[in-house]
């Protein structure tokens, strides 16, 4: 299938390639020829230089700004540079799915969002997601047609091609449909520092047990390299800010490890982390649902556990 | 203020849900409404509570058991419930299922205007979210999405929306379609002398052929996404677990270091 067009929409972080993106044009080599699709000015040389080394031989950029808040708006700028592509990769954001909702119904594609994967069998698109709180996967097959997959972060690990080339910019010309509904004003959130929280390939959360103390599982989130997480419990008590929040309304995470830490794992905190690699639990109630789901469990305080633990990884480390 | 708000029939989230020819096993045992379409219903009648007049009517698509969902919304303080039950429109894909809803709608819009169609932010058993966009694009009204404020004023509807990197003030003339978070408001809970109500309240039941829909244009023949295979995760094999009597803090860091995780 190498000679089909698998487009892949890149997300952008301050003019840098997200690195969800990277995961996308990786598997979108494993499917046929990558084409990326940039919304906004031109890429940087940097930005260029690292859409190639992942396979992207072609980057279709069509700058409409600001417009590409509206989701009928991206989606129109999207069909526009991917009339050729057999299937579009976009990484499964809120957002996203709003756009290729459009695109679908504009284009009459299929679509799956929130998926781990997707392969071809007999020509046909099929995506794979795990659902009801990750307690089932599920294999849905796209058909015919054009076909749409938003794909979760750390589901395929990021690697460069083996045989780089350059990459060259096609700019593409998009006629933006009116909507009814307006942008009146765009205030940027203040990004949480490090990774952010649905990338991360560790993320350490606190819950109710923290009693607003996340001094802890901060710094064993810093040990890990990875990011701060928190349970609804804790984000309604203002603990730590909605940012944070791990859930089925919040962030879903599919970390290579969750580190949950006095979560009790109610099921709406589940439906956002169940699908992580290694899940590890420290909680005082032997009977909290978080220990039927976890690999690792630690019936104790949080604040004895912790401590200790970050000790010993340093110790480990020193050798 | 006249307001219709979507309504999913959804199994309760702890009990165990199941596939079946690719279509999910929902049970009016161990299902109601989808918990997230409890904030619309809730923001519905604050705005008409809040105008002082006004009716909200609760909208629902599926099989016999779907009742229940536009049910709760009755007992919740919705004015009138549509169950629009047709064999043709089951397997339905989001866009089939905003073609139902669409048409529906238009079916009481045309009889007298609406303001608004809330729906829930998502549905939690599939949690694509895709459908207000859908249903926005379908009925070629406007798409205020994901609100966590909401203020209806002078014909206007203005909301904020939370995005990962910023937050948007979005307005649009009315008629619209809104979806809201959970942050937007605390449902309340149905009382007694609406739950008495709601049991012989009359719910409108409609046929596609009502709406005017053609079977062979929703439905599963229809549908652009087909679960080929669907099975229950594995529950995680080794799981180990220690109470922590001092050295629970070093056996997490074994465990970690042993798995090259730290």
């Amino acid at each position: 299938m190498s000679n089909v067009t698998i487009a892949v929409l890149i997300e952008q972080r301050d003019g840098a390639v997200a690195r969800p993106s990277l995961e996308a044009l990786t598997l979108a080599r494993t499917l046929g020829t990558p084409v990326a699709v940039w919304l906004g000015v031109d890429p940087s040389a940097d930005a260029m230089a690292q859409l190639a080394e992942y396979g992207a031989a072609e980057v279709r950029v069509a700058n409409i700004g600001a417009e590409s808040r509206y989701p009928a708006k991206a989606a129109a700028a999207i069909a526009a540079a991917t009339e050729d592509a057999r299937l579009l990769l976009v990484v499964s954001t809120f957002l996203n799915k709003e756009v290729v909702t459009r695109l679908a119904v504009t284009t009459g594609a299929g679509v799956v969002v929130d998926a781990a994967g997707v392969e071809f069998v007999d020509g046909e698109v099929e995506a794979f997601q795990t659902v009801f709180a990750a307690t089932w996967n599920v294999r849905t097959r796209i058909s015919g047609g054009k076909a749409i997959v938003g794909i979760r972060p750390n589901t395929t690990t990021a690697s460069a091609t083996d045989v780089p080339g350059a990459a060259s910019i096609v700019q593409v010309s998009v006629e933006l449909p009116a909507t009814r509904e307006t942008i009146t004003a765009v205030e940027p959130v203040v990004a949480v520092e490090g990774v952010p929280l649905s990338e991360a390939p560790v993320v350490v959360s606190g819950g109710r047990g923290t009693g607003g103390d996340y001094a802890l599982v901060t710094e064993f989130a810093e040990l890990l390299g990875g990011a701060v997480g928190a349970s609804r419990d804790a984000t309604d008590e203002g603990w730590i800010s909605h940012q944070h929040m791990i859930g089925q309304t919040g962030t879903t995470v599919t970390p290579a490890l969750y580190v949950a830490c006095g979560i009790s794992g109610a099921v709406h905190h589940r439906g956002g982390m169940q699908a992580s690699g290694t899940i590890v639990a420290i909680n005082m109630d032997p009977d909290a649902p978080i220990f039927e789901i976890c690999d690792f469990g630690v019936v104790g305080s949080l604040f004895d556990v912790l401590p200790q633990a970050i000790e010993a990884v340093k110790a480990h480390r020193a050798l | 203020m006249r307001i219709l708000v979507t309504v999913k029939f959804t199994p309760d989230l702890q009990s165990n849900r199941s596939f079946s020819d690719g279509t999910v096993i929902r049970t009016a045992d161990d299902g109601s409404m989808n918990e997230l379409d409890e904030n619309a219903v809730e923001a519905a009648l604050q705005l008409v509570e809040a105008a002082g007049e006004g009716e909200v009517y609760a909208l629902t698509v599926g099989g016999p058991d779907a009742v229940a969902a536009v049910r709760k919304a009755l007992q919740l303080g919705a004015n009138h419930a549509i169950h629009v039950s047709d064999g043709a429109a089951a397997g339905s894909d989001v866009f089939g299922t905003a073609a139902v809803l669409a048409a529906a709608i238009r079916k009481v819009h045309d009889e007298a205007p609406l303001d608004l169609v809330i729906t829930g932010m998502a549905a939690l058993d599939g949690l694509t979210s895709m459908l207000p966009t859908a249903l926005a694009a379908e009925l070629d009204w406007a798409q205020l999405t994901l609100a966590s404020s909401l203020e209806v004023a002078d014909g206007q509807a203005t909301i904020v929306r939370n995005l990962p990197d910023a937050a948007e003030t979005v307005t649009a003339p009315l008629p619209a379609v809104v979806s809201v978070t959970d942050e937007l408001n605390k449902p309340r809970y149905p009382n007694f002398k609406l739950i008495m109500a709601a049991r012989k309240a009359e719910v409108a039941t409609w046929s596609l052929a009502d709406l005017g829909v053609e079977p062979m244009s929703v439905g599963a023949g229809a549908a652009r996404t087909t679960v080929v295979d669907a099975s229950e995760r594995p529950a995680r094999a080794d799981q180990k677990i220690v109470t922590d009597k001092g050295q629970g803090g070093a056996e997490l860091a074994a465990f970690l270091i042993e798995k090259g995780l730290a």
